[in-house]
């Protein structure tokens, strides 16, 4: 495919250099166009899911079974005037959307959908992407103080505060599968885990998994963490000035970045692209066994639902129960389960340790 | 002809000069935080241009993600009067002029070409595609330098210990909930069930 174009380029006569970036463009159009076609889909879906689950139907209005509701939705707030409040700093007021936004795509850059199928395959990719989600807390902190109200202010310290608590147990359960991989290349780690659904990285990894997961969707402020916007109790947290657009690059920010702790959470603890039914007899050989970027798919989409699961499930955290779980809780968790794969490694337990995994070359 | 690094150079390097100079120029102290933030991240720019990613992205998980995330939380915490801040800037000038100029020389001193000029340090070598910093990096830092890192680390947890123990302050006389025991309760410490008899119908 990228060999076709390349060779249309150089019959057009582009130079070479212009080729490289025409062909890296192409492949980030590729990227985010299906990328912002989920986050508007997921939206209905998760509109869905929450009504069957109120024993409702949820919409279905716009276009058959309500399909084109999220289209609907997207041309309302284009539409709608974008009001900047009179005392509001305005520059500040309107970087801020896009400095939530910008991170939670830029993250896609690295992540691999198949073996040989990654934008850039940095050698840190796993800290790049923790680096780059660890800026988005910038549009929060930046939206609540430059609305000028106390309101979003009070909204933007909390969601802040509860953000960067959970990365630290976010970063620490990364530690335990970066160890356990013997790498920070996310494709390596999926490499590692190869070998049928016991050598993936959630069963020996299992705290760290499920610490991981509950990071995120903290991490993305929903439900039941969603205190920064309850919306049964307050008006909307940091964002509560915001209006049309402005307000729908927030909401399609967060959609992005619950897509990508999903998506990452597929690729550390469900063995990315690998297949489920590999390395069993009868099976080998076929495409089942076969590592596909539809296993990727359905992983990632698993761990979607339960998003959407969790919020019609469960009630919301008490602020101060928040902060108790991610720093006493969660954080000596992954510490002690760090030491445990440590030991894990040096006495080369099961499978996933039996084969030296550790820094080669 | 300049190369396209070179012409990112210029750029990232330009942005570092303008922004880390509007820090201490800008009036509002917020601004000032955020083009802290804007100086940090174009240094990392920098840092990747001279192959050290590893060094760069730390940058910016630790400055930029945390760091100055908690300047910001303080900063926008405080009530500060501009106008209040602005007073005697006229009498101070002399004495920060002194200070900035000192300051200046001692840094072209230290790090002018007399010490890190190209005769010294020569333009390094361009490393090949598949070089890793991350992985070089970590070997030489377990290696070689274990003991000056493993100290480092103890230093730091100490700070961390020596900074809770100072600000924690245990305030006997405050009730406060323990959530361990609200979590921990179980159904008979909360609900009596009564046996009575049901009233007679009249």
């Amino acid at each position: 495919m990228v060999e076709m174009i390349e060779s249309l380029l150089t019959f057009i006569g582009f130079p070479l250099w212009m080729q490289s970036v025409i062909i890296i463009l192409l492949k980030i159009v590729v990227i985010l166009l299906p990328l912002l076609g989920v986050v508007a889909y997921f939206t209905l879906l998760e509109r869905k899911v929450i009504a069957y689950m109120h024993v409702r139907i949820g919409p279905n209005r716009v276009g058959p079974r309500g399909l084109l509701q999220p289209i609907a939705d997207a041309a309302k707030l284009m539409f709608k005037e974008i009001v900047i409040p009179s005392g509001a700093d305005k520059p500040l007021f309107l970087i801020a959307p896009i400095i939530s936004m910008a991170p939670a795509l830029a993250a896609w850059a690295v992540i691999p959908f198949e073996a040989e199928m990654v934008l850039a395959d940095v050698d840190a990719s796993l800290l790049y992407v923790l680096a780059l989600t660890s800026v988005g807390v910038y549009g929060v902190i930046i939206a609540g103080w430059a609305s000028n109200s106390k309101y979003a202010l009070l909204g933007a310290m909390r969601s802040a505060a509860q953000i960067v608590s959970y990365e630290i147990a976010m970063g620490f359960a990364l530690v335990g599968v970066l160890m356990a991989a013997g790498s920070i290349n996310l494709g390596d780690i999926v490499t590692a885990q190869q070998g049928g659904v016991v050598h993936w990285f959630w069963l020996p990894l299992l705290p760290l998994f499920l610490v991981y997961f509950i990071s995120g969707v903290a991490e993305t402020n929903r439900a039941p963490f969603d205190v920064a916007e309850g919306e049964s109790e307050i008006v909307a947290g940091f964002h509560v000035d915001y209006s049309g657009m402005a307000f729908a690059v927030f909401f399609l920010a967060e959609y992005a970045n619950m897509i990508l702790v999903a998506m990452l959470a597929a690729l550390m603890f469900l063995g990315g692209w690998l297949s489920p039914f590999e390395g069993i007899g009868f099976l080998s050989g076929t495409f089942l066994a076969a590592p596909s970027i539809l296993w990727l798919f359905a992983k990632t989409s698993i761990f979607m639902v339960l998003y959407l699961w969790f919020r019609a499930s469960f009630p919301r955290y008490r602020y101060d129960q928040i902060m108790r779980l991610g720093w006493k809780v969660f954080i000596p968790i992954t510490i002690v389960w760090i030491a445990v794969v440590g030991i894990a490694i040096v006495a080369e337990i099961g499978p996933w340790f039996a084969t030296n995994t550790g820094v080669t070359g | 002809m300049i190369s396209f690094e070179q012409l990112l150079f210029y750029l990232f390097a330009a942005i570092i000069i303008l922004s880390a100079v509007r820090v201490v120029t800008v009036r509002n102290p917020i601004h000032a935080a955020l083009y802290l933030v804007l100086t940090f991240f174009t240094t990392s720019a920098l840092w990747i241009l001279l192959e050290a990613e590893f060094l760069a992205i730390t940058l910016v998980l630790v400055y930029v993600g945390a760091v100055m995330v908690l300047f910001l939380f303080v900063i926008m915490m405080l009530d500060i009067d501009i106008a209040e801040m602005r007073e005697g800037f006229v009498s101070i000038l002399p004495l920060a002029v002194v200070v900035a100029v000192m300051m200046v020389a001692v840094m072209v001193m230290v790090v002018g070409p007399h010490h890190f000029g190209l005769e010294i340090y020569p333009a390094a070598v361009r490393h090949a595609a598949d070089y890793s910093n991350t992985r070089d990096l970590g070997s030489v830092l377990y290696t070689v330098y274990l003991y000056p890192f493993e100290i480092a680390a103890v230093i730091l947890l100490v700070a961390i210990v020596a900074a809770i123990s100072l600000t924690h302050r245990r305030r006997p006389d405050v009730v406060t909930q323990r959530i361990e025991d609200q979590v921990a309760v179980t159904k008979s410490e909360r609900l009596k069930v009564i046996e009575m008899k049901a009233e007679e119908r009249r």
